[in-house]
């Protein structure tokens, strides 16, 4: 039996909210709260995933598929440690890691100093930085724009720069959370390759993707999820996804009867 | 509507019922899981390190914590057109008010104080650097809640990354401060080298109450809300603006305790070691810096309206046990609030990403 390398006990993620809807928020509803000894605020409670377990394997690579809202971006979360549980728990080897770095930059700041605080944010060393931060401007292709303040970029060169960023580090186990497909096709080329490096050298890799075309490509294993739970999840990822495509009411996929590889996405309906 | 009572463990709002971690769950799992887990050597991500562990890592991200203090305060100022010169020309304006009122309009001030306009600068510049810490590191937690949802790292980096914010823009401040010092006739001494240890506990009792702060802050929204009212009631109990050894020799007799309290006190005491150490006038005039004398001791504390009263009269009075052992307890408190207060934030490491 191979190595596991996460493994998710029970797990159960609630949100708080804070002053979501219950009263108007005004100050005569809170004096009334108080009066009538309701000690806290409307607190609404969102259970955004509610028991799942699951085991993954060294090697594996698993794609987590399901609706927006369904759970996946928590899921991810929770596997990293940002997110503690209310219930159960989610076990690793070492520190999983998302990929992403973007709510330590600064917009204020200079592509070049944002570079540097965001390998320091990874927890990177000086002289790793000092030794990568070449190669990062480099793929990142921001050229001399490095240099400015990276509020004056194009949406583009910005994302560019933080997957750059981010992608320099190695990682043991690797969570990817949608939205790779970012910049123009040439970048995007350059981004799957690295990528495709990066999940060759983690041990477990987790994706979350709307492009299920990806995941069919990439992953060994899928999961699926819907309003918190798994729904089914397994290695047969074609025959999951028809189900999920089915029941999600999206549109069918035509395989071949042999090889069940997508012959041809059809072109969608012009209204 | 659904009346807002929370949840007991176990049981959500909407009903569900939530299997305890130890009995096994429905379907998969439960107990196998865990013990498959031990089986492998793998461990809870959301666990919250030993201290022992806690403290190595939050030493490898000192270079963050200094990164992301130096980079926070450059953005500052980026959109500003004198830029990055607004570090030195805010505290330099800051003085300059106090010199505009205390200097020019209202020239013969005394209260009990020698050279009473480089005496409120120094204790304005000093308590507001504990007075900004607190206030910016108990929203820290909120402030930040993308970073700590998307990247692994102690947490206490961040509530220490805005105390090293406030240190750097007071260590400007000191910078102007010092030249006001000496354009008001106060010698340049080697006391002067006493600033730095007493800024270093200062920093360190502020670490420790950032770190209290930015718990609190974050578990209690109101906090934030509050903390204003708090700090100025602080700054008025601090002999920021007004001299606490006049108001000792005036109520010592009756009022023992609360002069005590007001001595003892941590911010009056951080803001007293930096006068004494800064200005020649404090040193002369403290407490017990002359032989004892009843008779000018008395007509320094109750005739200070008079023209003749000699501000620095305030040497022939007693010493206390407070006025004579500062720095022990500035060194007492800073220890006590650094220790109390990193324990008190590493106690909920794993809660601050939940929001």
């Amino acid at each position: 039996m191979a190595e596991p390398t996460v493994i998710v006990d029970g797990l159960h993620v609630v949100y708080r909210v804070y002053g979501a809807g219950g009263d108007r928020g005004t100050a005569s509803t809170a004096l009334f709260r108080i009066i009538g000894r309701k000690t806290r605020p409307a607190i609404r409670e969102v259970h955004a995933i509610k028991g799942m377990s699951f085991v993954a394997y060294r090697g594996d690579a698993i794609g987590i598929i399901g609706r927006n809202g369904s759970g996946k971006s928590t899921l991810l979360r929770a596997i990293a440690g940002l997110l503690p549980p209310e219930h159960g728990t989610v076990y690793t080897t070492c520190d999983a890691s998302l990929l992403g770095v973007n709510a330590a930059l600064l917009e204020d700041l200079t592509g070049e100093r944002n570079v540097r605080l965001g390998c320091l944010a990874m927890g990177m060393t000086k002289k790793e930085i000092n030794a990568k931060y070449d190669g990062i401007v480099d793929f990142s292709g921001v050229g001399e724009f490095i240099n400015y303040p990276m509020k004056t970029y194009s949406s583009g060169m910005g994302s560019r720069l933080r997957f750059a960023i981010a992608a320099a580090k190695d990682y043991e186990i690797l969570l990817i959370d949608e939205a790779l497909a970012t910049g123009d096709a040439e970048f995007r080329v350059k981004s799957h390759a690295r990528i495709d490096e990066l999940r060759n050298r983690a041990g477990t890799v987790f994706l979350v993707a709307h492009d299920l075309e990806e995941v069919e490509e990439t992953c060994n294993r899928v999961i699926w999820l819907d309003a918190g739970k798994i729904v089914e999840q397994g290695e047969d990822v074609i025959g999951i996804i028809d189900k999920y495509l089915e029941a999600s009411g999206g549109e069918k996929v035509t395989r071949d009867p042999v090889t069940r590889k997508r012959i041809s996405a059809p072109e969608p309906a012009t209204t | 509507m659904r009346s807002s009572r929370v949840s007991t463990p176990g049981q959500l709002l909407d009903g569900t019922v939530v299997p305890s971690p130890d009995e096994p769950g429905p379907g998969q799992g439960g107990g196998s899981l865990a013990a498959l887990a031990a089986q492998y050597g793998l461990t809870p991500s959301a666990q919250r390190a030993p201290i022992g562990k806690y403290l190595r890592e939050l030493g490898h991200r000192w270079s963050f914590i200094m990164g992301f203090a130096t980079a926070r305060n450059i953005a500052m100022y980026t959109e500003a057109k004198l830029g990055q010169l607004w570090q030195v020309l805010a505290p330099l304006l800051n003085a300059g008010v106090y010199f505009l009122i205390f200097g020019v309009i209202i020239k013969n001030v005394s209260r009990g104080v020698p050279d009473y306009l480089a005496f409120l600068v120094t204790g304005v510049f000093v308590f507001s650097f504990t007075q900004r810490t607190f206030i910016s590191t108990s929203k820290v937690i909120t402030d930040s809640l993308p970073l700590i949802r998307a990247l692994q790292f102690p947490r206490a980096s961040l509530p220490l990354a805005y105390v090293m914010i406030e240190l750097q823009q007071m260590l400007l401040s000191m910078a102007v401060l010092f030249v006001l010092v000496l354009f008001r006739a106060e010698p340049l001494t080697w006391h002067w080298l006493l600033v730095v240890p007493a800024l270093a506990l200062l920093t360190m009792f502020n670490a420790g109450i950032g770190l209290f702060a930015a718990r609190t802050g974050a578990r209690v929204n109101d906090f934030a809300q509050l903390l204003p009212f708090l700090m100025r009631t602080w700054l008025y109990v601090s002999g920021v603006i007004y001299s606490v050894q006049q108001v000792v020799a005036q109520h010592a007799q009756h009022f023992g305790w609360a002069t005590t309290l007001l001595q003892v006190n941590p911010a009056a005491i951080y803001i007293t070691l930096v006068r004494n150490s800064l200005l020649n006038s404090q040193r002369e005039s403290a407490f017990g810096a002359k032989p004892y004398d009843a008779a000018k001791c008395k007509a320094w504390a109750f005739n200070s309206t008079y023209a003749d009263h000699n501000p620095k009269a305030s040497a022939y009075c007693h010493s206390t046990f407070i006025s004579t052992h500062l720095w022990q307890l500035g060194a007492g408190w800073a220890v006590v609030a650094l220790l109390f207060g990193f324990w008190f934030f590493w106690r909920k490491e794993v809660f601050y990403g939940r929001g």
